[in-house]
């Protein structure tokens, strides 16, 4: 028998695809790193010409500056990195608490622009494109204006209940730490067991009957029931940490500067109209036969929503709103532009102070690379256990 | 019986209406605001808010609103928003530090883009002979801004701002960025892994990080990379930072639409025996790129509002231009949020009208789908 296949190809000649791809490669790996050669050596040339010192050592040096805000105390004596940390956490503070308000406000708009009611459309609608529209910079201005300048100052400031509203910010009280609070964590916990342990009852009930028991309710009154009791065995402390109106400032309680508030206003209502699309999509994207084969089942509107049309929705929705959680954190570094002092902030402030512009850029972006991959792959995974399990 | 005949004419009976009236704006009310007492109850209470609310917006911005430039009027008890700020500080919101006697000419060569962009939107241009327009607008631009020929006087880029510098932004970031994107997107889905990866990274790493890094790159790091002696003008740097920076988003857009076309046709293609440059001119970008045109039409639309952030590396587009207008006049400075309302209005204006023509473009591309 003879061999019937093809006579070898000449692997060294320009016909072979292979041997065209690796000069290809070749060719594109020379032409970069040629490109970076050359970038780091006109910087190393450049650093050398004009005597900047390069390095990360700056780090532990003293900063020399002071934080308007941070969770924890900061002063102009501590090191660099450390006001580095307090940009970072500054950034994921305004960041988680935006991504939290802007799905509860994106989620109800979105919604809401299937409501039977002409009017809660329209003014869905009308959100929408009014915010989405606008820059989220010129919005996060706007807002910073109307919190410094139309308020009240502090001597003057809105009170509402206990919280007090004026250019210095939202006041508001704070619950003093007693052993009641520690009390009511210790009942939190078996509570929580507790609940879980009713809910993996109830479900196996209505698997195995068909009555289907509360399922959400009760088991959340009982986490709650048992944190209520543990802070009565506890004392039942009721103080609170009031705001009051001082000379000068308003005194005591917990404080949000208006450069919070502004980034945070900000960014959430400028991410909520662009969630408020998605989820949208997603609700439209669900076939209408699936709504209708749930109401002739018998499922009532709230279950056809939560059994029926969300499941199905939320694989459209998940990845478009990964994209606009990672919007969200990424557009907080506007907030440099009021004064909020986030990462870009205090890099900004360093760099001016140092003049390691490429160290203070690269942290900047290696802290907003590893935010975004992070979220990526949190998403990611949520986004693989929602999906269509397929054979 | 024939007398009968003749005399019964077919008269047919009027039809009786609808039981229930289901036309018109009574039924429309009925079925939209009245449905059930839960969408009633819905109804009263937004129309209360509104009838309490629509009102004092007009007053504020319309009836007690003061539109001649004069801060004292502005100041006066009871006086609501103050237009005069516009009135008075237009041409510095509009054209920035531009020299004012020379203002003419952002204003011609403006006019002259926005003319151009709205020509590139209709169907009758989409010709073999627009790139060539383009080439020849974007030329009268410069000069016109520029100057130092034909008499015009020289005006460095520097003095350069407000809406010209907003749409020359946004158009050239747009246009230059668009080859890399096709390149990029094809990169990253080529059989050649160096090739997959370098494009895979470059994508990656600028969507990871913020605009304004990308920004603050190119003031402050830019001037390092160039070999020594090398200067070069900030607007540019910043154009090539912005361009950058679409690019990576575009190629995502563009590579959703290259995998969107089946793999049968790529086959077929193969089949034929055509190479991998005739298989994506001929078979494969045509119909990716009808279908990517409203993603990359969404991507104009951020960068062009993305193009603010320019003002915080001290290039003064129309919002660094608006601040630059009122931070330098004491008396104008408490009018601030008047202008910023004017310049959000000159964005949506332009966004608004770029999103309805998005979804115009995607009906026309969607109409081979409807046969």
């Amino acid at each position: 028998m003879t061999s019937n296949t093809p006579p070898k190809k000449n692997n060294w000649s320009w016909r072979s695809q292979a041997f065209r791809g690796l000069i290809y490669q070749v060719i594109a790996i020379a032409a970069i790193a040629g490109v970076v050669w050359f970038l780091a050596h006109n910087t190393l040339t450049n650093m050398r010409v004009r005597g900047i010192q390069s390095g990360f050592d700056f780090l532990s040096q003293a900063a020399g500056f002071d934080i308007g805000e941070s969770l924890y105390p900061f002063d102009s004596a501590q090191p660099y990195w450390q006001a580095f940390l307090v940009g970072v956490t500054n950034t994921l503070r305004v960041a988680v608490l935006g991504i939290i308000l802007a799905t509860v406000l994106g989620t109800l708009l979105g919604v809401g622009r299937f409501s039977r009611n002409a009017l809660v459309r329209g003014l869905c609608l009308s959100y929408v494109e009014a915010f989405r529209n606008i820059p989220v910079l010129l919005q996060l201005l706007l807002w910073y204006v109307i919190l410094t300048e139309v308020l009240p100052a502090s001597s003057e400031a809105w009170v509402l209940g206990p919280l007090f509203l004026s250019k210095g910010g939202l006041n508001f009280p704070i619950p003093v730490w007693g052993t009641g609070q520690l009390w009511a964590a210790y009942g939190l916990l078996p509570g929580l067991l507790l609940g879980w342990a009713y809910r993996q009852w109830a479900v196996k009930q209505f698997e195995a009957t068909g009555k289907a028991g509360s399922m959400v309710i009760l088991p959340a009154l009982i986490v709650l029931l048992a944190s209520v009791a543990g802070w009565a065995l506890g004392g039942a402390p009721t103080e609170f940490n009031r705001p009051f109106k001082g000379d000068f400032s308003i005194e005591n309680g917990g404080a949000l500067t208006p450069e919070f508030l502004a980034v945070l206003m900000g960014l959430t209502l400028y991410t909520a109209s662009f969630i408020a699309e998605v989820v949208r999509g997603g609700i439209a994207s669900v076939a209408r036969g699936q709504g209708e084969a749930a109401s002739a089942l018998g499922l009532n509107k709230a279950q056809e929503m939560r059994l029926v049309m969300l499941p199905q929705a939320l694989r459209v929705i998940i990845p478009p709103l990964t994209n606009q959680y990672l919007n969200l954190t990424k557009n907080s570094s506007l907030a440099v532009a009021i004064g909020y002092p986030d990462v870009v902030s205090i890099a900004n402030t360093a760099l001016n102070q140092t003049g390691r512009a490429v160290e203070c850029i690269s942290i900047v972006m290696l802290v907003y690379l590893s935010t975004s991959l992070g979220t990526a792959l949190l998403m990611n995974w949520y986004n693989s256990r929602s999906a269509i399990k397929e054979r | 019986m024939s007398n009968t005949m003749n005399t019964s004419v077919f008269k047919p009976i009027a039809p009786r209406p609808a039981p229930v009236n289901t036309e018109g704006p009574v039924a429309w009310v009925r079925a939209n605001l009245l449905a059930d007492w839960k969408t009633t109850l819905a109804t009263l209470l937004i129309g209360g808010v509104l009838l309490w609310l629509v009102p004092q917006l007009l007053n504020w911005g319309v009836f007690k609103a003061v539109w001649i430039p004069n801060f004292d009027a502005c100041r006066a008890e009871g006086a609501g928003a103050c237009w005069g700020v516009i009135v008075e500080k237009y041409r510095i919101i509009i054209f920035g530090r531009y020299p004012f006697d020379e203002q003419w000419r952002p204003l011609v060569a403006t006019a002259l883009l926005i003319g151009l962009l709205v020509l590139s939107c209709m169907r009758m241009a989409w010709k073999a002979w627009l790139p060539l327009v383009w080439l020849v607008v974007f030329t009268v631009f410069f000069t016109l801004m520029h100057g130092n020929t034909l008499g015009l006087s020289q005006v460095d880029t520097d003095r350069w701002g407000g809406l010209p510098l907003t749409i020359l932004l946004a158009s050239v970031s747009l246009v230059l960025s668009f080859p890399i994107a096709l390149l990029v997107a094809l990169g990253r889905r080529s059989n050649l892994p160096a090739i997959r990866s370098f494009c895979t990274i470059y994508v990656e790493l600028i969507r990871g990080v913020p605009l304004i890094s990308v920004l603050f790159m190119a003031s402050f790091m830019f001037p390092l990379f160039m070999p020594p002696g090398v200067k070069i003008d900030v607007l540019l740097r910043v154009l090539v930072g912005i361009t950058l920076f679409a690019a990576a988003y575009s190629a995502e857009v563009i590579r959703g639409g290259l995998q969107a076309v089946p793999k049968g046709q790529i086959e077929a293609a193969a089949t034929l025996g055509l190479s991998y440059w005739q298989t994506q001119r001929k078979i494969v970008l045509p119909q990716a790129l009808a279908m990517v045109v409203p993603g990359i039409m969404n991507n104009f639309i951020s960068t062009f509002k993305d193009t603010s952030l320019v003002t915080i590396v001290s290039l003064y587009e129309l919002t660094g231009a608006m601040s630059l207008a009122l931070n330098s006049d004491a008396d104008w400075r408490p009018f601030t949020i008047e202008g910023y309302i004017f310049i959000a209005l000159i964005y949506f204006v332009f966004c608004f009208s770029m999103s309805r023509y998005s979804h115009w473009v995607e009906t026309q591309v969607n109409k081979s789908k409807l046969r």
